[in-house]
């Protein structure tokens, strides 16, 4: 029978490093996912998930599961990209606007679907963009918010808990960063990508 | 319910987590707004644009790099069991340390060193001989406490007057 996560994490308390090695590979990718959409670069991403899994080492020894593993890893990394994102914030005030958030060296290493042709390909790269740069245009707490609500499919009482808000305020906070998304991606809604609903290609 | 009041409960019925009366509320609203009805189907279409996100998966190093930094952690020993938080660890050092320094503190009348003992006995036998502790009216007057020898000090002179007792 596979050990839920707080009985993994109070194995590491007792010294176990293989179960922290488990937590590792378990939550390495969706921290990093979250953290690359926080940050919006994937080096800094890497190094915060870093920091955020050495902070659960460190603390392993005074944990008690009083809340889920997920909300305490979470939480953490909240934390870390707010202030990753506040302390870069004048940094970023001078790069414009239209220019890529990333370098073409840190661009990530995406996983594509499927085999696109090239046409194809610079097309879902430009929606993609586009995408990055609307939940990049959210206010830190939307955005966090959008990103647990969204890709980490969380529920409200947990995403409450690692924003420190109520369920109705992380709702609010939802619906407003949802109004902005419809009204910054709607050029996007109104053209759905050809491949994805089977119209528009050549057999 | 006005559109205002949508707002809460409208994220929660697109994906299916508000409780049957929040479900209830909003459906009864949709029926007669065309607005959020438009709004709650785009916030769906959205939601679809939003999946295109592709992942990003952790460089090939993260692991290694990961692991190598946990091994570079001072590892924790049997002491621990007494040193559970760096705080307490502190707070337990300066207790230490204010207790040494406080048994360090010259005496208020330093006497001769060696001679600790031999002070010591001899206020004994000055306290035992005093009939001024038997007397409560004086013991009452502090300004009495005066006819105490100091710890080390000459004995009291016997020439000298004594205010507190004479007066009484």
């Amino acid at each position: 029978m596979a050990r839920s996560d707080v009985q993994l994490m109070l194995d590491v308390k007792a010294g176990d490093d293989a179960s922290f090695d488990f937590l590792l590979q378990k939550y390495r990718s969706p921290l990093v996912n979250f953290l690359y959409r926080m940050v919006r670069d994937t080096a800094t991403a890497e190094d915060l998930a870093q920091e955020v899994f050495l902070r659960v080492y460190r603390a392993r020894k005074q944990y008690s599961p009083s809340a889920k593993f997920t909300t305490w890893l979470f939480r953490i990394a909240t934390n870390l990209a707010l202030n990753s994102v506040r302390d870069n914030r004048y940094q970023r005030m001078g790069i414009s606007l239209d220019a890529p958030a990333d370098g073409e060296d840190s661009a990530p290493r995406e996983l594509p679907a499927r085999e696109m042709r090239i046409d194809e390909h610079m097309i879902e790269r430009d929606r993609t963009e586009v995408i990055r740069r609307a939940i990049a245009s959210l206010p830190e707490k939307q955005r966090a918010a959008v990103l647990l609500h969204k890709y980490e499919e969380m529920d409200y009482g947990e995403i409450a808990g690692i924003l420190d808000c109520s369920e109705g305020a992380l709702k609010s906070l939802l619906f407003r960063a949802y109004e902005t998304l419809r009204v910054q991606l709607a050029p996007l809604v109104a053209q759905p990508v050809a491949h994805r609903a089977g119209e528009g290609r050549p057999s | 319910m006005k559109c205002e009041e949508v707002e809460k409960g409208l994220v929660a019925y697109l994906d299916r987590r508000a409780n049957s009366a929040e479900r209830r509320d909003v459906e009864e609203h949709l029926a007669g707004c065309a607005a959020c009805r438009t709004r709650a189907e785009e916030f769906r279409k959205v939601w679809s644009v939003l999946e295109e996100m592709p992942t990003v998966e952790p460089s090939f190093g993260f692991d290694a790099r990961m692991r190598q930094r946990v091994a570079a952690e001072p590892q924790r020993g049997w002491f621990d069991w007494f040193v559970p938080q760096s705080r307490l660890a502190f707070s337990a050092a300066l207790l230490v340390a204010l207790t040494v320094w406080i048994a360090k503190l010259p005496p208020s009348n330093p006497g001769t060193p060696g001679t600790t003992t031999a002070t010591q006995q001899q206020d004994f036998n000055a306290i035992q001989n005093l009939g001024v502790l038997e007397n409560f009216d004086v013991v009452t007057k502090m300004d009495a406490l005066s006819d105490l020898a100091p710890a080390g000090a000459q004995q009291p002179d016997k020439s000298q007057p004594n205010d507190t007792t004479t007066n009484d």
